[in-house]
């Protein structure tokens, strides 16, 4: 019967974790030791002077209890003393995950998410003046930057396009709140979810650092005998091609 | 006066936890400085972290390191509870006594059957059944369906869907089994009567007083504690009492009341 019980317990819980796109306060650990360490007490809601961070409901989806945020409802406003992240009692935010090489944690540190432009739906893509995700930005010409473009159509205008840095962007939302046109044309997604991966097939060979890579590489050939002949025994081999 | 009198405790348990209710409420809602957080982690005053022990043991399961403050918090906790109250967080504090309570009520006042029968033991196993997943799961397995969790959380931050959790309990309680979860299930519950096992608050029983007129037995809500009523004098021993204290409100021949355990006089 615990056997049992433990199986329909078990299940329940994976089917009420969190959802992939949900975004964390400042300063969470990655998602599977938040999901370990998170006490559910809402300290961190409370301490949160601008309501942006809400505590997780029986049906939101987001983890029951946990703290998350809506962008486009209320943006994270990059508080420099971080209150929510202190307010942890756990160390499921932790003040280490703000704290660059320097040890000094600062908000320009966190990585909530990476902000992620829809071109189609930015109407500063389809030429019209538009800035105002750019200047929202509390890392203004730094997380966001403006790239100038010939615009083809009247071919004597600029497209001034946003484009994001994905080093510096800390995933606040203040762009998708601010952002004019009618669905956000600029989302956060957590980062794990944004960001893609080269592994380690591809180096640039103009990065002196990147270079670098080719001697920690740790990837095996399939074959370690190297074995050439049966390589080529095996090219040769025509008896499968006659078998009918 | 003479009612209130007759519910002294009951008043006083019920002021305490919808106090307590509203001081967290306030704490989220306005800013209060008095108690923030919930009941599973706490601040009070700003400097005091409080930490449900259970809690921080499943995070621990996990195989995460709990932050200091959350470790001194259980600590508290501890030994406030081991050392003192014992059992009374469930009676005195949770507010899902109150949910329990109002189902007994009803189920008495409608004299339901209760026909389930369920071992009290069952909350032992549920606590180390939700320590075991906390670690094959890598989250904090009870919280994470908590029905007194989900309460608190509910009451202070917003319910969402977690009335249907509650409603559940609360129609378990009332058709199926009195008590069916404070007295049964709950392994919160459960740890708090581990903690709380040397606890000095204690119920102490007079025979020589006692009539043996069987109104403590209808009262109490865990009435396997009672054992030694009508039998011989002594302290409830069993740390499974929660010091509710009705028994001593409705004990008209005054063999019952609130005392603290002699640490001199053991029971052989």
């Amino acid at each position: 019967m615990a056997g049992g019980g433990g199986l329909l317990w078990g299940t329940a819980i994976t089917e009420i974790r969190a959802e992939e796109i949900t975004l964390r306060p400042p300063g969470a650990l990655d998602k599977e030791s938040f999901q370990k360490a998170c006490m559910k007490c809402g300290q961190c809601v409370e301490a949160c002077p601008y309501d942006t961070l809400l505590l997780a409901t029986f049906s939101d989806n987001k983890g029951i209890g946990t703290p998350y945020f809506e962008p486009r409802a209320i943006p994270c406003y990059m508080c420099t003393n971080y209150p929510c992240t202190e307010a942890c009692p756990s160390g499921a935010l932790d003040l280490k995950e703000l704290s660059g090489e320097d040890h000094i944690p600062s908000i320009n540190n966190a990585k909530m998410g990476l902000a992620v432009i829809h071109r189609e739906s930015c109407i500063a893509y389809w030429g019209i003046q538009c800035d105002a995700c750019y200047r929202a930005c509390p890392l203004m010409d730094s997380a966001i930057v403006l790239e100038y473009e010939t615009n083809y159509q009247t071919g004597k205008h600029a497209n001034i396009k946003p484009v994001i840095n994905s080093d510096i962007c800390t995933g606040c939302g203040i762009c998708e709140h601010v952002c004019v046109v009618e669905k956000s044309a600029i989302h956060v997604l957590p980062r794990e979810l944004a960001m893609g991966e080269v592994g380690n097939h591809y180096i640039k060979s103009w990065d002196e650092n990147d270079e670098l890579r080719i001697n920690n590489k740790t990837d095996k050939p399939e074959d370690k005998n190297d074995d050439i002949e049966s390589a080529i025994e095996y090219l040769n081999d025509t008896n499968d091609l006659f078998a009918e | 006066m003479k009612l209130i009198f007759r519910y002294r405790y009951l008043l006083f348990r019920r002021l305490l936890q919808i106090g307590l209710l509203l001081l967290f409420f306030g704490g989220n809602a306005f800013g209060w400085n008095v108690l923030k957080g919930n009941f599973s982690s706490a601040m009070l005053f700003s400097t005091i972290p409080l930490s449900d022990p259970y809690a921080v043991v499943q995070i621990m399961a996990t195989g995460f390191i709990v932050a200091t403050d959350a470790l001194i918090g259980a600590a508290i906790i501890l030994v406030l509870y081991g050392l003192v109250f014992g059992r009374m967080f469930c009676a005195w504090v949770c507010p899902m006594n109150m949910i329990s309570d109002t189902a007994i009520f009803i189920n008495k006042k409608l004299q339901l059957n209760n026909n389930l029968i369920l071992s009290r033991k069952i909350r032992y196993g549920i606590l180390i059944l939700g320590i075991i997943l906390s670690f094959f799961l890598a989250t904090p397995a009870f919280e994470a369906i908590s029905p007194v969790s989900t309460l608190h959380r509910g009451i202070i931050f917003g319910m969402g869907g977690g009335w249907a959790i509650i409603a559940a309990i609360f129609l378990f309680d009332l058709a199926l089994l009195r008590n069916g979860w404070c007295g049964h299930l709950c392994s919160i519950g459960a740890s708090y009567a581990l903690i709380g096992k040397f606890a000095f608050i204690k119920i102490r029983h007079d025979s020589e007083k006692c009539t043996d007129c069987g109104r403590c037995f209808e009262v109490c809500p865990e009435s396997q504690v009672l054992d030694i009523i009508n039998i011989r004098p002594g302290i409830i021993s069993s740390s499974e009492c929660t010091n509710c204290s009705r028994c001593v409100e409705v004990c008209d021949d005054n063999a019952l009341k609130i005392s603290l355990r002699n640490p001199m006089i053991r029971k052989k």
